[in-house]
Formats: structure tokens, sequence, C-alpha cells
């Protein structure tokens, strides 16, 4: 996306995340996605009357554990108000969120631009708040049906300042989010179930304008590129406007996926006061030094230091480290192949290429592997022992691929892949070879190392691609200088 | 003995010494509703199948000794308790029809305990109100005098105790809901900390002020209710984690030296003269009973009637956002689009006194006017808390009227909003600080009862029955019956 | 006090209509009870916090476990129009 000459751009992004808890923030009802519609609204989420919230402990521990990961402050007293509007997918009729006393204040993202520095984001706050049902259009033709399964469902409200200038730093933003709740386990970071979604505050200003624009406000985006599109569309509107000597008018509005448009919303929910006050049925929270220090002991090491140690640890080059750190369930299979394997710079390739390729080519998820880390790290010990060649090793991949087996061990006793490594056997077989090409031979002696290729190959094909082609290369060379 | 002024502790008696039945028992007092109860309308719903399932398995359970005091034991609870299975109203028209699916907590309680359910009392709507004429079911009566309300907002409770058609029962004081009507009806009511007994199932009104509580003849009763009803529940969060005292077990200690303040804020002009003189004797007896009377002060009372109506309706605006005919309640004929479904729900399910209090609660936390309203009256709640705090440091208790006059005539105040405000004024600071309050029957006016306050500092409800029980001791008013009820 | 702009504000954030007929009569009613509360202007609280619970206490955390079993064919029987698993409400377009 350009941005026009003598513009700037000002965006502030809220990200709410899914926290993946068990049971929902204020009601022990189920969080599970995708099931029949309202089982899971318990008479909590329903609001009946005479209901009351109470707070599931586990969405403390995951806030803090984001606001330590972004190095925020942690209120140490934290409570939760009442946001009134009227929607049918908002039971009570109010939103429970946390607008005086934030679980988070502070804090920040570091992203690299694309002239490859860094650029800091600050965060102004984090707050807990529940997240509203589900409203259906379609299925009826004068009615829209509510689902209150989702009603219930906590969330976590990451608001950041107005410092991200572009869209590629929103997406950049938005991605280092991602990995961070995801790296925290915190949220599942399944976009496409609306785990993780975004609303864009955006506004524009000519360069040396040095107070914010109107700005207009792009809800509920679940997708990096939808993300990056709706800004692109909503600058180009807002410069428009200006540029024809018209005003931007504060509003919120809805990306149009089909149209690549933003439009502004229709329902009323939007143009409101919200008269924000205490919420009387829930007392204030008290987070201790000690709970601060237990969630800290607990944290999984983020991104960056995973990626540090694999450079220092297993030696990966830094692309290598950046592409296997950069998602945790990747690395953490990475790791545990390589506490199989004992060769983290083989098991890197084998994760990088092989295993990569086969998810990719299949559209499988790592968690979905079909091949285990511990399968592959015995497969990696065994082509470091020698026991196979990397030839036959992506044959034995296969198998373990498509399930044909089990275990790369069982596989090669079944099928007497063992490498051919037996100096007695190969010698004669070799000789042979070299005996039958005579041309190639010449070639070879005079020079010609390519032709070395030639020979390896048809040794290889001669033993099924069992013999490890660094040992013939070496036998080779030493046969034709003993009988050139 | 008479069934129609027995108590909780007699009628207890009668069942273990098997001199009556709990199915007799039950059948007594439904018969007496059905016979009785269209000359005051004090119930919205009865439950004679349900009442007689109950009393059957008391019976048992009295046979085989696995009985509690409250086996047994008929008692009405008022409509703003769900109770799955019967109708819970609120009484309102938004909820006429609404079968509650779960069970409040306290309600929960007393049936485990084996009492029964005789059926749900007439309630000013949403509990907005200060003399039961607000029901979407029709105004009650007062027994004592059929042309007078019976107070409010729990004035179906009160009736239905006053004319002997229940053997105790259950209500709701956000302001003085259960005080005034038991001052208006002779009963002893109490009130007790905020917090200890849960709000689960209790149809809320205003969340920060609300508290179940009950109607007795003594404040015997009230100690075995209170010490069923209260307790921690984990599913209200406001409610006090802390053990339920053996209330019934302090309360015969004498009051020697007990420190009694009186606040002369609740003796100002307002106070009907002879309710005034009813409860200057009543204390003069608490003197003679060794009690020693001193003066204390609660600047911030002039306060509590403002603060109490921003807080109230604010609050109440929030909790009564869910009735808009999607989930359960009264819905709108054919809405056109959703506003109308919500507006045409809304206004034409709730009456005029809930719309009044919803606007002015909308109000008060609206952008602009959040601060002068809303955050002031919560400063004024915290400088009243503080007051009673100080206060306490010098008296066990605080004593004064529960209502500045005798029941008033039906229709009175109806168009006098203010007026009906008033009524609440010496019962709403209690309610702003959380502390518990009582209010026994101290004497007669022109034949109509008048009522004491007892206010107590946090957690001492055992001492205000021991005070409550002392001087139903040394003096009969609580035994004064209606002439009606008595037959 | 508020205007008569100001009350269809109001009916608006609390969704209530207003009926023509009795307008004046709501509005002087609200009027009355705003009149009430305006002593609370004479009231000195500076640097006094707003009391938002009446106890001072914190609040308690439940374990997170589902505890909730499916209720649906149970709740549903209150609900004014239901079908297809969905509470009914007349289209919103978005």
């Amino acid at each position: 996306m350009n941005i026009p000459d003598g513009w700037q751009i000002d965006i502030g992004l809220e990200i709410h995340a899914q926290l993946n808890t068990q049971s929902k923030i204020f009601s022990g009802a189920s969080t599970l996605f995708g099931s029949e519609p309202n089982i899971q609204a318990s008479a909590v989420d329903l609001a009946l009357p005479g209901v009351l919230p109470v707070v599931n402990e586990a969405v403390y521990a995951k806030a803090i554990r984001f606001g330590l990961g972004v190095s925020a402050e942690i209120a140490q007293l934290s409570a939760f108000d009442r946001k009134n509007y009227f929607y049918p997918d908002l039971p009570k009729g109010y939103q429970i969120t946390q607008m005086d006393l934030p679980i988070v204040t502070g804090g920040h993202i570091d992203i690299v631009l694309k002239n490859g520095t860094a650029k800091r984001i600050r965060i102004t706050r984090a707050h807990l708040e529940e997240d509203a049902g589900k409203s259906l259009h379609e299925d009826f033709d004068y009615f829209t049906g509510i689902d209150l399964n989702r009603a219930g469902t906590p969330l976590l409200e990451i608001v950041s300042e107005p410092d991200i200038k572009s869209a590629f730093e929103a997406v950049a933003y938005a991605r280092k989010i991602h990995q961070l709740v995801t790296y925290l386990d915190i949220c599942d970071g399944n976009m496409s179930q609306g785990s993780l979604r975004f609303d864009a505050n955006i506004s524009v200003r000519r360069e040396d304008s040095a107070t914010l624009g109107i700005r207009a406000e792009i809800k509920n985006l679940n997708s990096f590129r939808f993300l990056e599109r709706a800004i692109t569309y909503e600058t180009d509107r807002q410069i428009s406007l200006l540029e024809a000597n018209k005003s931007v008018p504060q509003e919120t509005r809805l990306y149009d996926p089909g149209k690549d448009e933003t439009r502004p919303m229709r329902s009323k929910e939007t143009a409101t006061d919200y008269r924000y006050f205490p919420e009387p049925d829930l007392l204030p929270v008290v987070v201790t030094d000690e709970m601060i220090n237990d969630i800290k002991a607990e944290m999984p090491e983020l991104p960056a230091e995973r990626c540090q140690r694999f450079i220092d640890e297993f030696k990966l080059t830094l692309t290598d480290a950046n592409l296997l750190a950069n998602d945790r369930r990747l690395a953490d299979y990475f790791e545990t192949a390589v506490e199989n394997s004992k060769n983290a710079l083989l098991s890197a390739n084998w994760v990088k290429s092989e295993l990569l390729g086969h998810l990719n080519r299949d559209s499988v998820s790592i968690k979905d592997s079909p091949v285990s880390a511990i399968q592959l790290g015995e497969l990696v010990s065994l082509i470091s022992a020698g026991t196979i060649s990397g030839k036959i090793a992506k044959d034995v991949f296969s198998a373990l691929w498509s399930g044909e087996t089990t275990s790369a061990t069982i596989y090669i006793e079944q099928h007497g892949l063992q490498q051919l490594t037996d100096q007695t056997a190969l010698e004669p077989l070799i000789l042979e070879i070299l005996d039958a090409n005579p041309k190639q031979r010449q070639q070879l002696l005079s020079g010609k190392d390519k032709l070395m290729g030639f020979f390896v190959g048809q040794v290889m094909k001669q033993t099924q691609g069992k013999a490890n082609p660094q040992q013939v290369n070496t036998i080779i060379k030493r046969l034709l200088q003993e009988t050139p | 003995m008479n069934l129609n002024n027995a108590t909780i502790s007699e009628l207890h008696q009668l069942l273990i010494t098997k001199a009556i039945s709990a199915t007799e028992l039950t059948k007594h007092f439904l018969d007496r509703i059905a016979d009785r109860d269209s000359q005051i309308n004090s119930f919205i719903t009865v439950t004679p199948d349900i009442a007689l399932e109950q009393a059957k398995a008391a019976d048992l359970a009295l046979a085989s000794d696995t009985h509690t005091m409250l086996t047994g034991i008929p008692l009405a609870h008022k409509d703003i308790f769900c109770i799955d299975g019967i109708r819970t109203t609120a009484g309102s028209k938004i909820l006429a029809d609404f079968v509650a699916p779960y069970t409040s907590t306290c309600i929960d309680n007393l049936n485990n305990a084996g009492s029964i359910t005789l059926g749900k009392t007439n309630m000013d709507e949403f509990a907005m109100g200060s003399s039961n004429e607000s029901s979407f079911f029709g105004p009650v009566s007062n027994p004592w005098d059929h042309t007078k309300v019976p107070g409010g907002s729990s004035g179906g409770s009160a009736a239905s105790l006053a004319a002997s058609l229940c053997v105790a029962s259950t209500g709701t004081d956000t302001g003085g809901s259960i005080r005034q009507p038991a001052s208006m009806c002779g009963l002893t009511g109490l009130k007790p900390t905020y917090g200890r007994i849960s709000r689960w199932g209790m149809i809320a009104f205003a969340s920060s002020l609300d508290q179940a509580g009950s109607f007795t003849r003594t404040a015997e009763d009230a100690a075995i209710l209170l010490e069923c009803m209260a307790g921690h529940d984990s599913k209200d969060s406001t409610s006090l984690n802390l053990d339920v005292p053996r209330y019934t077990e302090a309360l015969s200690r004498p009051l020697a030296g007990l420190k009694i303040g009186i606040c002369s804020d609740y003796f100002k002009e307002g106070l009907d003269s002879a309710v005034e003189n009813l409860v200057l004797e009543g204390i003069r007896e608490l003197g003679r009973m060794g009690a020693k009377v001193s003066e204390i002060e609660l600047p911030h009372t002039k306060f509590s009637l403002s603060s109490y109506y921003v807080i109230a309706p604010a609050e109440c605006s929030a909790n009564l956002s869910r009735y808009d005919g999607v989930r359960y309640g009264y819905r709108c004929d054919n809405p056109v689009n959703l506003e109308d479904l919500y507006k045409r729900s809304r206004s034409e399910g709730f009456g005029a006194e809930v719309k009044k209090r919803i606007m002015v609660g909308t109000f008060a936390l609206s952008a602009g006017y959040y601060d002068a309203y809303y955050r002031k009256a919560q400063q004024i709640r915290r400088l009243i808390k503080n007051d009673f705090i100080s206060a306490f440091k010098q008296v066990d208790v605080i004593v004064g009227p529960t209502a500045p006059s005798t029941a008033f005539p039906l229709g009175e105040k109806t168009n006098d909003a203010v007026s009906m405000y008033l009524q609440d004024i010496y019962t709403i600071a209690a309610s702003l600080a959380g502390v518990p309050a009582m209010s026994i029957p101290v004497g007669l006016s022109k034949g109509m009862p008048a009522g004491l306050q007892l206010i107590g500092n946090y957690l001492e409800e055992a001492k205000l029955l021991q005070v409550a029980h002392q001087f139903q001791q040394q003096t009969d008013w609580h035994k004064q019956q209606p002439q009606s009820s008595i037959r | 006090m508020i205007s008569d702009e100001e009350l269809d504000l109001l009916g608006d954030l609390a969704q209530l209509s207003l009926d023509p007929d009795n307008r004046e009569s709501t509005l002087t009613a609200i009027n009355e009870v705003l009149e009430l509360v305006a002593t609370l202007n004479a009231a000195e609280c500076e640097n006094i916090k707003p009391l938002a619970h009446p106890l001072e206490a914190e609040q308690m955390l439940r374990p997170d476990a589902v505890s909730e079993t499916n209720q649906r064919a149970k709740f549903s029987q209150v609900a004014p129009l239901f079908e297809e698993g969905l509470y009914l409400v007349p289209k919103v377009i978005e």
C-alpha cells in the first residue's frame, strides 16, 4: 500500500483474544466451539432473572501472563464495570468489562519494518471482558436467530496506542500479538473460529498536522488479509474525502470482503452512551506479588528468547532459528525431535523441508501431523548413525506419513533398507561398475570430476539406494588411485 | 393452642409431639388462604399441590426423627424469589407468566430444612415501592384495616402473616421493604447485613442494596429463619464467606449494660407524634430493662434519601435491561423490528413507577451527569457508612422509629411520589451502609401498629435479635393481632 | 432537570417508548425525583472515595471447570419465540 505524499496515517488496534479456558469468564458453561446452538448457554449466560456472575480464576492467570509477556504493569487491584447497551446477542443488556481498573496497563510489542529496523508499538492497556453471543441472519426469512453459546466466553481486549502508521505495520503488530498469545498458551489463535478479532481505529492527517484526524472504527476483522485490505480502503476513502474538502464523520464501519470496501454499520448499537459504572455484583480482585511471581515462574519461553537459544544451543542459522521458533507448536515439535535424535542440525533440516513440505502439501496443521516428533527424531537418529542414507530416509518418512508404519526402525528391518556400509561388499560392486564403464572412468581420471556423480549414481542404483554416497565417493577415489 | 398466632417454635413442639401433623397444619393455612385472601390479595400464586406434597414428606421426616425446627412449617415467599417450576413474577406484567427454571439459594435452604411453600406473595413491582400498590396483580390491603396499605415492597409477605395465612414469610429489603411493612402490620421484620444471605435466585432490583430477610411473629422465629437462610454461596460473589452463628443461642442474654443510641435526626419534623410517643416509650422500656441510652449523631442522614434515589434507580436501570422479550417474559405482538420489540415489550410490560425509575437511573449514569449524580451519591454512601462506624464505637444498637407514620390509606400517596419516598426516610441509611436492622412492634396508634427500628453494626444480627427477644419478653405488642385474623 | 429532547434520548438509551398521552406527566415525575435528589449538591465530598460495595471484601475466584450441563430444553420452555435451537428476534440488517 502506498501512502500518498503529504499524508500520514494513524492507526490504533483493539485486538480481542478469546482466552482458551475450559469454562466461561462468569459462568461454568463450556467454551467449546462449534456446538449445537444454545446448549452451552447456562442460566447466567441467558441472563435469567436472579442470576449472578462469578469470576473464573484462570482468566486472571492468562491476562497476567500476557501482561508479563509485553512488559506491562499488572494492576494489584482491578475491578469490573458494566457497559450498557441493547443488542440481542447481549442478554443482560450490558457487558461486564473493565473500564476504570484494567488488569494490565502499558507494555509494548516490537515489530520489524520493511527496511529491517525495529519499531516499538506501545500498548495502552489490556482488560478482561465477556464475549457476546452470535446473531444468525441467514437462517430465517423474517427473523434473526440468536445463539448464546459464545456469550460469556472470556476475552482479553488488547488496546494499542495509535503508533501504527501503515497497513504493513498493523499486520506486523497483529501477527506478533497472534504469535504471543498462542505462544503463551492463552489463546488458540484460530482466527477462522473467531479466537482473535481486530477492530481498527483509523484516521489520517496532513504530514505537518500535529493533531490526529477524526477517526473511523472498523470492527470485527478476523484475518490479517482483511485487516490489510480494510486499512488500505479506509485510508484512501478518508484521504479522498479530505482532499475534496469534506470531513470524515466519526463512525463505526464494517469491512465487506466481497466488495473489498468499508461501509457504516447500520445498527444503533454503536451510537450510544454506554453509561459505565462499577459492577455491583462483583468485588474487586486483588493480585499479590506472590501470584505474579508464581505466574512468572511458569511463563513459557517467548519467541525471541527461544530463537536466540536455538542459535546459541543448537547452532542454527538466524533464518532457520526464526522459522522454527516462530510457531510454538513447531518449536516444541522441533525440540522433541532433537531430544530423540540428538542431532539438532539434521533435525532442523528435516523439520524445515520434509515435515513442513508434507504439512503444506496436504494442508495439515502441525498438531495433526501423522508423523510425531518422536518418530521423526528416531528417523533422524538413524540417519545420523549412518544406518540409512538420506535418500532411503525419505522413503521411510513417506511410509510414516501414510501410516504404513509407525516405527522407522521396524520398517527398515522389514524391508532390509539398512545402508550398505560394509566395505568388503561394496568394493567388488564398485570395481565392477568402474570396469563396466571405461570411457567414463577415463574421463574421471583425466579430471572431469562431474563424472563422480555418474559413478555414485550407478552404485546407488545397483544398491537400491542403500549405499552411503560419501562412502562410495571415498572408495571410488581410493580404487582409482590404486588402479588407475 | 391457636394455630393462627402460634410461632414456629410452638408449632415445632406440636409437630414433634404429634399433636398435629404437617399435612393438617398445611391444610389449615391453605384453607384460610382460600377463604380469606381475596379480602387482602396478599398472594399472587398459591401452591396447594406442592405444599401438600412437601407436607407429606415432612410428616415422614417427623416420624423418622430426621427433622429440623422448620420441618412442616408453612411459609409464604415473596414473589421475587425464583422457585423451580413455580410462577415467579416480581409483581410485574413482564414476568406474569414466567415459570422459574431454578430455585434461589435461600429458599432452597428453607425447602431442604423441610419447610412448606404455601405460595408466592404479592409485592410492589420489581420491589420498587412502599405501599404494595404498584403490583400488576393489584394492591394488597392491610389486615388491620382493609382501607389501608400494608407497606411495601414486601406488602404481600407482611399482610399474609398479619392475617395468619402463614406462620412466617420471606421478604426482601432494599431501602426498607421488610422493615416498613413489618412496622405497618405489627410484625417482626429482619434485614440482615448485606451479603449475609445469598442473592442467587433473588430477582435483582438494586444489587448493592438488596437483601433477603423475614417476617415473623417473634425475634426467636426470626433467629430460626436466619440460621437457615444465611450462609456463604459460591454462586453469589457478594455473599459473605463467614460461618453462620447459632442465632437462637444468643437470645436469652439479658440487656444489662447494653448501650443504645438515639439519633435526633430520626425524631424531626415529619414523624407522627403518636408514633413518636410509642417509640419513646419503647426506648424507655429498654432503659428499664438495663440498657443505657445516649445520643449519637449520624450527620449525613439528611442525604440518605437523595443518595438512595440515585443509586437504586441507577442499578435498577441496568438490572432491568434484560427484560426485552427475547429469552423469557412478556413480548409485544408482531414487533416490526428490533427496536419495536424492545421498546414495546418493555413499555407495555413495565408499570409506571418502574419505568420512571429506569429513566431516572439512566439519567444519573449518563455522560455529563455521572459525576454530579451517581459518583456523588456513592461518595455520600461512604460518608453514611463512616457515620455508622463512628456511632457503633459509642453504642451497641441504634434505636428509633421504623416509619414516619402508621399505615396510610390506599390511594393516598399514589400521586405523591415524594411523599411515598419519604416513607423510607429512617430505613434507607442502614441499607446504604449494609448494616443489619430490624423492626419490632412497639404499640398501636388508633388501632394501627407502629414499629421500633433497631440498627446494629455489621454482622451483629445476634445482638439485634437478643435485644428484640428480650423486649418481647417484657412487652406484648408483638402478640397483638388484627381482629380479622384471630378467628 | 431534564428537557423534552433529553427525555427522548433517555427513552432510546433505556429502550422505553414514551406514550404521547402522558409524556408531560412522565417528564414532571422524573424532574420531581431529580429535585428530591438535588440536595446531593450540598454534601461536602472532597477527597471522599466513592463506595461501590457496602463491604470491603475481595472477589472469590472460581476454578476453571465446566460445571454446567445442557439445559436448553428446560430454558427454552420459557422463551417467547424459539425455533431450531435459536432465540428469534425481528431480522436485523447489519
